[in-house]
């Protein structure tokens, strides 16, 4: 019930905000910023006790019974933090936004109360339909984010970010029906169920082009490169809220999907294609690094950082062996913290001075010294320094991926035979030498040198609205950081628990028929994929 | 093991004075600010000081655990490659002798800095950053594993960048701060890979389990180039994470630009000690870096040329802090030297007597810059000896010190670790340069020429002869407040005397105390014994290239620069141009590194982002679907009104759909037949056939009707009368919603 009512909490909120007066924007933002508060307060009753390698506070209600569809959330240890990292930065971002969003307050506060809906309700979602429904209710708040409060080029960023995610996933809800009707058939049982669908018993072939569909939809998401040119136009675009969220928890659907649908069912098409994707995380993290150097506009160059640092995250999760795992999960609190806090930064400027590019900058840290404090500390959490959130994530990524073939049963997955892990990780590891690059030359362009823009002289220093808005990102980069034990012990035997499962489902089935080589399968997989089962689940 | 001592409140100290400076340092005075900044280095000093005393009472190899905070810092289970990281600290001999120079040295320029940052705005945040550097190092050397060290590692690099920085005001010093921290993470980079690859090959990064044999084993094992092991490449790339943080070749580059911080930061951070703290990772690993000696002999080698090349750069420099900036860099590659010919005492011997006559050159200089409102040309100054009596003895005694006089400490430390260099030679090994160990001592021979030239070359300047800068200035120098001279006294009368620490063996056979307190934790270093003759030749040479230097700076600076200097200036020039340059490394580095970078990250955006995907491929794309797209603007006008009603539409739909076909597919059945005895099972729901009160009827066509209650097993069986073909038909009926679904089905029905 805990976990119904966090999910549903923020969209009655919606309801709510729509039935009080368009006028009265006091009461819209301080009603908004309470269910976002309660919808925390509430989240955090789901950590106590949590049995991380299982499905808590289970919420299981008949919705559709005669397709099979259930009402069914669940929370582990992979869910729990992503769930609470949502409902942290919710109010967090709703306060932020108290002078930001003049206009349509309302219709803000609503979207993202119903956006919160959909983000929790798809990471606690364990049944595929339920999961796919959550999944497009958070594209269009997100879409009206972008379209109606945001820059010059809106129309063009949101229809692209629209775009890019219906593709992936329209993709992913072919396949997700075409796993339904196979249930059927094997089981004569109709259910869209996470744990019965994932203990189906695939082909290769099946398994490949599945997991390609599932993996397009969430690869956009990370995003992925070469898929990630609608990322910055959306940040650009995006109100600060919107990026926020969009940066710190929407990105996480990639990796999460990654995790925890597409790797766990379909083990024998993720073992051949985890090289490639290794690859493209690894071009992700140098290649968005090195074009974030080149950026003048500062949301744009903390754009392109995100690729490269959920680039970290898809590596750590290609080494497929605890400390990988383990990571990828830290890193991807780490960054939403972090990136957040980027994000909220360059908001405080960008409501003083109505600009992001960086030479009208210069000296703030001179005029804001609480500022400069504030974002010193998130920029450099983003950068990796120990003790703040930044490194752990990274360390047990490279830690993890340095010796991918040792995973915990001897299996040689994703990077073995042929690829070199020690020169997989190496290269990545030139992300932290770049990461420093482009971050604090961003950082010395924009807080430090001479205060000579006049507009710049008599900047209000933080508000204590605002310092209220960035003390809990601070704390958490800290906590992060020093303490990331909290996280880890139930992180943890989670991910312990599905590479177990994926490593008893992965050894190798004789009836199967021999792993196929890739490319040479990939078009026998999509004709089958399109010849079987005509009418697949009507 | 003792885990008596609390040694987590050494760097905790100054940890939380940094944390109060910073937060409210300037709602509480400079007094106040002053008092909790030098308050919590002093308190980190006696508990290091008392550690150090229980230590050397305890047994030789003793060693105190702490840690920073009870429990775990990060663990991951992976089978036999689980990870399980303490914040764990420890404190062995080695680590004692770093924590006393970090907090008495530390100490020492907390105090100096009260008067010299007096006028300074900053002044809280000044002692703040001191503070969290302080605690920084600390923790870099009571870490008990590579990361915990890491912490520290990159801590202080940040305390360096903001120090550096710290009148950011201006972009040169905002500048050399980011350079500094990057170059750092260039080296950085380095040390996580080393951690990595030591962590492959053993499992783990304590410390302690690295010095034992097991792991070493492991670390043996080949690695793919014949001859090379996993310690090999482990060694080199730990090496380059100290070449970045000790300013050694090739990363150097960073330590001249960051003289742009106040003078005392430059005095704590970037010569005393976080430039030392490569020299300590290499004693610290020594296990690890002696099974390969190509290793070694690397680490001595780039140590060899750093001394010898940052020597000669510090022979044309003019600012003062930029001589003491190179001699800096010179005399670290006399550690690194010392240390990478497995001279560790001497190596370790070497950073703290440098610690104690490095600081106070800086201090001094800080002094005379003080005295003269900020100029640093040595070239403007000159006769300051009487303006500046106290700062000028003991810089002078610093300097003779550097030098390598007897029986100052520099003559000791360094002379220790020349003999080991002249010594270091492997004859068993086949491939090996036997002739690399002379020409280590050869080039080391030659830095200690320079730096016993450079170093008096820039005492004359300053006070020798007479004053060549504006007279104006000349008439306000002044000698530094107490507060300031009485650092430097202490340091001077430690520059003078610990050399008695270690006394080598031919002056006395028992008094190399400082040998005798690191041996244990150093594992009984392989000692080199040159015979007496050549030790006293090694060491007489070493006396005489010191006083050459001298005499050579006498004759040319010692009543100001005489006409000789022009004309060899002159004859020399393209030399002297290399020089004063730097020989152009930065340049160079920023033609063959920064700006291709450059060049290729706007290539990256420009022609792969916008042109390649965003262009072509999008684009074109999207003329693909913008057929489709002209279908669907319909539908999505942007009027949001409308979306919300799709939403919710779509939402009744599927309600509905729940609603009103709840008793859907409930009625498919099978025909088992007898004869003429029929059973009929229908197949319920497919999926929460159980939760739902289902009514089923069963019609077998000849006029029997069967009704089933709720929730009954829908099975029905009938005899028929006589042969024919009879219809079935099954209704479920579901009484909450009133809706009902049916299916029916011939049967042919033969008796016999």
């Amino acid at each position: 019930m805990i976990l119904a009512l966090v999910t549903l909490l923020p969209i009655v909120g919606a309801l709510l905000l729509l039935l009080v007066p368009r006028e009265e924007v006091g009461l819209h933002r301080g009603l908004g910023f309470l269910f976002a508060l309660a919808t925390f307060v509430v989240s955090l009753l789901l950590v106590p006790g949590l049995k991380p390698a299982e499905w808590n506070a289970l919420v299981d209600w008949v919705w559709v019974a005669p397709l099979g569809i259930h009402f069914k959330l669940g929370v582990d240890g992979i869910s729990l933090f992503l769930v609470l990292l949502t409902t942290f930065l919710m109010p967090i971002v709703m306060l932020s936004a108290h002078q930001a969003i003049a206009r349509k307050v309302r219709e803000f506060y609503v979207a993202l109360l119903v956006l919160e809906t959909g983000m929790i309700g798809a990471f606690v979602a364990i049944d595929l339909f339920v999961f796919y429904v959550f999944w497009e209710v958070m594209l269009i708040p997100m879409y009206f984010l972008i379209g109606i409060w945001g820059g010059d080029r809106r129309l063009y960023a949101s229809i692209k970010f629209v775009l890019y995610t219906l593709v992936g996933s329209l993709a992913m809800v072919v396949a997700i029906l075409y796993l339904y009707v196979r249930h059927h058939e094997a089981t004569g049982l109709w259910t869209f169920d996470y744990d019965a669908l994932q203990k189906l018993v695939l082909s290769s072939r099946e398994q490949l082009a599945c997991f390609l569909a599932f993996a397009l939809a969430f690869c956009i998401k990370v995003p992925l490169f070469p898929l990630h040119t609608w990322l910055p136009d959306a940040h650009v675009e995006a109100p600060t809220a919107g990026s926020v969220i969009l940066a710190g928890v929407l990105l996480k659907f990639g990796t999460y999907g990654l995790l925890r649908f597409a790797i766990p069912m379909f083990p024998q098409a993720v073992v051949q294609c985890g090289p490639y994707i290794t690859w493209l995380a690894l071009i992700g993290i140098v290649y968005g690094s090195l074009v974030a150097w080149a950026q003048t506009d500062v949301k744009k160059l903390i754009a392109y950082s995100s690729v490269a640092h959920l680039g970290f995250v898809v590596l750590g999760l290609m080494a497929w062996n605890g400390r990988g795992v383990d990571g990828a999960m830290v890193q991807m609190l780490a960054h939403g913290i972090s990136t957040g806090g980027l994000f909220l930064a360059i908001g405080v400027l960008y409501e003083r001075r109505h600009t992001r590019r960086m030479e009208e900058f210069g000296g703030i840290a001179q005029v804001m010294p609480r500022f400069f404090a504030v974002f010193a500390i998130v920029m450099l959490a983003s950068v990796g320094l120990p003790g703040l959130s930044g490194f752990v994530g990274e360390f047990l990524i490279l830690l993890g991926s340095f010796d991918a073939w040792r995973t915990a049963k001897g299996h040689e997955l994703f990077f073995g035979t042929g690829s070199h892990p020690k020169l997989i990780a190496a290269i990545a590891a030139t992300g932290v030498i770049l990461s420093a690059v482009y971050l604090l030359t961003m950082f010395q362009k924009v807080m430090l040198g001479p205060n000579a823009n006049p507009k710049n002289r008599h900047l209000p220093d933080l508000s204590a609205r605002e310092l209220a808005v960035f003390a809990p990102i601070v704390v958490m980069a800290f906590w992060l950081g020093i303490y990331p034990a909290t996280f880890l012990d139930r992180i943890d035997p989670a991910v312990a628990h599905v590479i177990g499962q994926f490593h008893e489902k992965a050894t190798d089935r004789p009836e199967l028929g021999p792993t196929p080589r890739l490319l040479g399968t990939l078009s026998k997989a999509a004709a089958a994929a399109a010849t079987a089962k005509p009418g697949g689940g009507g | 093991m003792i885990d008596q001592f609390p040694l987590h409140w050494i760097p905790l100290f100054p940890l939380l004075g940094a944390a109060i400076n910073l937060l409210i340092g300037r709602r509480l005075g400079r007094t106040l600010a002053a008092l909790i900044g030098c308050g919590a280095v002093a308190a980190a000093m006696l508990l290091g000081w008392e550690a150090t005393w229980q230590l050397g009472h305890a047994a030789p190899s003793a060693t105190f655990t702490g840690a920073l905070f009870r429990g775990t810092w990060i663990h991951a289970s992976d089978g036999n490659y689980s990870l399980h990281l303490n914040a764990g600290l420890m404190l062995d001999r080695l680590s004692a002798v770093m924590v006393l120079v970090i907090t008495s040295v530390g100490f020492l320029i907390h105090l100096y800095s009260i008067a010299y940052m007096e006028a300074d705005a900053h002044f809280s945040r000044y002692f703040g950053y001191l503070n969290l550097f302080t605690g920084a190092m600390l923790i870099l050397v009571l870490g008990d594993s590579l990361p915990v060290t890491f912490i520290g590692w990159e801590g202080v690099g940040l305390c360096s960048y903001l120090l550096i920085g710290f009148w950011f005001d201006k972009e040169q010093n905002a500048s050399a701060g980011r350079k500094a921290f990057i170059v750092n993470r260039i080296g950085d980079f380095g040390f996580v890979l080393g951690m990595l690859l030591i962590f492959a090959a053993t499992s783990t990064l304590q410390y302690s389990d690295l010095s034992s044999a097991p792991a070493l084993a492991q670390l043996r094992r080949p690695l793919a180039i014949p001859g090379a092991s996993y310690a090999t490449f482990a060694a080199l790339l730990l090496f380059i994470g100290a070449t970045g943080k000790s300013a050694q070749l090739p990363l150097y580059v960073w330590l001249p630009d960051a003289m742009a911080g106040p003078t005392p930061v430059s005095a704590l951070i970037h010569a005393a000690t976080m430039v030392t703290a490569g020299v300590y990772m290499v004693a610290r690993l020594h296990g690890v870096i002696e099974i390969d000696p190509f290793a070694s002999g690397v680490i001595a080698s780039v140590g060899a040329a750093t001394a010898l090349l940052a020597a000669t750069i510090g022979v044309a420099q003019k600012p003062i802090k930029k001589i003491l900036a190179y001699s800096t860099v010179s005399q670290l590659g006399f550690m690194f030297i010392g240390v990478g010919t497995r001279a560790y005492t001497a190596g370790m011997f070497h950073l703290v007597t440098h610690a104690l006559f490095k600081a106070g050159l800086f201090l001094g200089a800080g002094s005379i810059m003080h005295a003269l409102g900020g100029l640093e040309d040595v070239t403007q100054m000159g006769g300051l000896k009487r303006k500046l009596p106290i700062t000028r003895w003991t810089f002078l005694i610093y300097c003779l010190a550097i030098a390598g006089i007897f029986p100052f400490s520099g003559f000791f430390s360094k002379d220790a670790i020349l003999a080991s260099a002249f010594g270091f030679d492997f004859p068993e090994l086949a491939i090996w340069p036997h002739w690399l160990g002379h020409a280590i001592y050869a080039a080391g021979v030659t830095a200690a020429l320079l730096t016993a030239f450079y170093m008096f070359r820039a005492y004359f300047l300053v006070f020798g002869g007479e004053f060549r800068g504006p007279p104006e200035v000349h008439a306000h120098a002044h000698e530094s407040p107490t507060a300031m001279t009485i650092p430097l006294v202490v340091l001077a009368v430690g520059a003078a005397g610990a050399g008695l620490l270690g006394v080598p063996e031919i002056f006395h056979p028992e008094m190399n105390h400082f040998e005798e307190w690191l041996s244990p934790a150093l594992f009984a270093p392989t000692l080199l014994h040159h015979s007496a003759a050549l030790e006293w030749g090694l060491m007489g040479l070493a006396t005489a290239v010191a006083l050459v230097g001298i005499s050579l700076a006498w004759w040319l600076y010692g009543r100001g620069p005489a006409p000789a200097v022009a004309t060899l200036a002159a004859r020399l020039r393209p030399l002297h141009r290399l020089v004063e340059n730097r020989y152009y490394l930065d340049e160079v580095y920023d033609l063959l590194i920064v700006r291709p970078l450059r060049a290729v990250a706007y290539v990256f955006w420009k022609v792969i982002d916008a042109l390649l995907i965003d262009l072509v491929l999008v684009r074109g794309l999207a003329l693909v679907v913008d057929l489709f797209g002209r279908m669907i603007r319909y539908v999505q006008n942007g009027d949001a009104q409308r979306y919300v009603v799709g939403v919710v539409l779509g939402i009744a739909v599927f309600a509905g759909l729940g609603a009103n076909w709840v008793a859907w597919r409930a009625a498919p059945f099978e025909v088992e037949m007898h004869g003429a005895e029929v059973t009929v099972r229908a197949h319920g729901a497919p999926v929460g056939a159980e939760t739902r009160p289902l009514k089923y009827q069963f019609d077998f066509g000849d006029g029997t009707i069967v009704k089933l209650p709720e929730r009954a097993v829908p099975i029905a069986s009938h005899h028929y009368q006589g042969n024919g073909t009879r219809r079935i038909t099954v209704t479920a009926y579901d009484p909450r919603w009133g809706t009902h679904s049916r299916e029916s089905r011939l049967v042919e029905v033969r008796t016999r």
